[in-house]
């Protein structure tokens, strides 16, 4: 048996040269679930119009981190973290800091589509700003769920549907109007925890593309159990193993010459 | 082949007995319908649902002293059981683990258990011996205590139910955790908990023992909820134990009405439950 190499594209070197500004960050991140360590002393940065994946097998503490960084790790049983997040510098675990107005800034998409069944279309994406805004967010709500919906690449399949139950979409739809939803309000980050693991490969395909597109607007982390997908997404991959970041880097330096042997094994496909 | 025509057979038979208790539990539903039919359906007419009760030994009379009675009684009873009732259950499914909610489901599953006929003493030591005198109010506040736990255990069911992706999903949009419940869980299982209250509104309507010395009944036509006020599981009741023909067929009558109340509620309730009430898309 000759080394066994990995059986999909290797991704071509799209990082643009351009430096970028640091709008997430976690310095030495610990997450617990009571007395039970899920994550330890992760230390990272995001940077602006990239798409950052987060590789690893199951229970690698992965979704828990993205979870630590729009602060929804808390609501989780006994959930609760050491360290440090910086959103654009700034603690977002200071006490004065109020999650709901932390998760208006950054945004989260699930693994399956959790369109709200009681509302239309228009009103699933107009969820988001009228949370707080109630009947002030009527004025000009119209073109915000336009816009969200175009961004999402869902405009022209339900612009003559808009007042229809979200339930009567596909799978994949649901999960574009899911983004939509997320991104009406306008964060800066978009987190996604394997927004495509219950899509078909059609509807899989359709999120990757969306996901180029939002990058240019949007700080994008994204978690998948899918090695080739995050090799075509991402900018940057963080390969993560039994609660410990092992590596992280350019995707493709992590993806062609990665530094660690575990990276390079669970690449290559020989674990996870 | 041996085999396969043994298993067949044994198949059919099982079919066959499952079927079989499935009937077995249909036919006293079928004979109570029908007996009631047979019985009751003859003495339905206008003046059955338009009089109030004729002077005894008179022929007709009607029960409306008793349709406004129990609307009224079970009406008031749902304006107080229903909102503590689904409010509780709310309670109790957001906040599983605390210490309220586990005594709270403790005291609903008990309270479930309980004969209505002590409810109705409790009802009576309460507020008709202070007050001295029987009144439809007592009535209304015994069969409010018989809602709460039925309403509080369905509306609680029923919003274990949403699947935890959906709350998550509006808190992670920035929704306080208030808001998370009222406008996507609750909102979510409304019909669910609108059945819930329309079945526990036709389980009170037929009681009859938690009304025996509180509302205690009627010979009149009364609005007064502080007065005594007939209903008709009473009018049922004191009908059926009289010593008169007359008095037996519209015992019948009456309950025949009171069950195609009951049944009216419960087909309702069934069709608030279809149709939009889907979880997952």
């Amino acid at each position: 048996m000759t080394a066994v190499a990995p059986a999909f594209r290797i991704p071509p070197a799209t990082t643009p040269a351009t430096p970028s500004r640091t709008v997430l960050e976690t310095e030495r991140l610990t997450a617990m679930y009571g007395k039970v360590t899920a994550l330890a002393n992760v230390s990272l940065r995001f940077d602006a119009n990239r798409v950052h994946a987060l590789i690893g097998p199951s229970g690698c503490g992965k979704s828990t981190f993205l979870r630590t960084l729009n602060r929804m790790h808390e609501l989780a049983e006994g959930g609760w973290i050491t360290g440090r997040v910086l959103l654009d510098g700034e603690d977002v675990y200071a006490p004065r800091v109020n999650p709901m107005q932390l998760r208006k800034r950054v945004g989260m998409v699930f693994q399956k589509p959790t369109p709200f069944p009681t509302m239309s279309i228009y009103d699933n994406v107009a969820a988001g700003l009228r949370v707080d805004r109630g009947r002030a967010a009527r004025v000009g709500l119209d073109e915000t769920v336009e816009r969200a919906l175009r961004s999402a690449a869902l405009w022209d399949e339900v612009k003559d549907r808009l007042r229809t139950s979200a339930l009567g979409l596909s799978g994949g739809q649901q999960q574009r109007l899911c983004i939509a939803r997320t991104i009406a309000p306008r964060p800066e980050v978009i987190l996604l925890d394997e927004p495509t693991a219950s899509l078909d490969p059609l509807g899989t395909q359709r999120i990757e593309e969306l996901l180029f597109r939002l990058k240019e607007a949007f700080t994008i982390v994204i978690v998948t159990h899918n090695l080739q997908q995050a090799a075509r997404v991402s900018d940057t991959t963080t390969f993560f193993y039994l609660g410990q970041m092992v590596e992280t880097g350019p995707t493709r330096q992590i993806y062609t010459a990665p530094t660690e042997a575990r990276t390079e094994a669970y690449i290559t496909g020989r674990f996870g | 082949m041996n085999r396969r025509i043994w298993r067949r057979t044994r198949s059919g038979l099982m079919v066959g007995l499952v079927g079989l208790a499935v009937v077995l539990a249909l036919v006293p539903l079928g004979l109570i319908l029908g007996h009631l039919l047979v019985k009751g359906a003859g003495s339905l007419d206008w003046a059955f649902f338009t009089r109030g009760p004729a002077p005894t030994g008179v022929e007709g009379g009607g029960v409306v002293h008793a349709i406004v009675g129990t609307l009224i009684i079970v009406g008031v009873a749902s304006l107080m059981g229903l909102p503590v009732g689904i409010a509780a259950g709310i309670y109790c499914a957001e906040y599983p683990g605390t210490r309220l909610a586990t005594a709270t489901r403790f005291v609903a599953d008990v309270m479930n258990g309980t004969p209505s006929i002590v409810v109705g003493v409790f009802a009576w030591t309460w507020i008709v011996a202070p007050q001295k005198h029987f009144s439809a109010f007592a009535g209304s506040v015994a069969l409010a205590f018989l809602m709460v736990p039925m309403v509080l255990r369905t509306t609680e069911e029923m919003i274990k139910l949403v699947p935890h992706s959906l709350r998550e999903a509006a808190l992670a949009l920035g929704y306080p955790r208030w808001r998370t419940s009222l406008a996507v869980v609750v909102r979510t299982t409304l019909p669910g908990i609108v059945t819930g209250s329309l079945l526990a509104v036709a389980r009170i309507a037929g009681e009859t023992a938690p009304l025996l010395f509180t509302a205690l009944g009627s010979q009149f036509l009364s609005t007064r909820i502080d007065q005594p006020m007939a209903a008709l599981p009473l009018v049922v009741f004191n009908y059926a134990i009289g010593p008169f023909e007359e008095w037996h067929r519209l015992a019948w009558a009456t309950a025949l009405v009171l069950i195609l109340v009951v049944l009216v509620l419960s087909v309702a309730a069934r069709i608030a439950t279809r149709g939009r009430f889907t979880l997952r898309g």
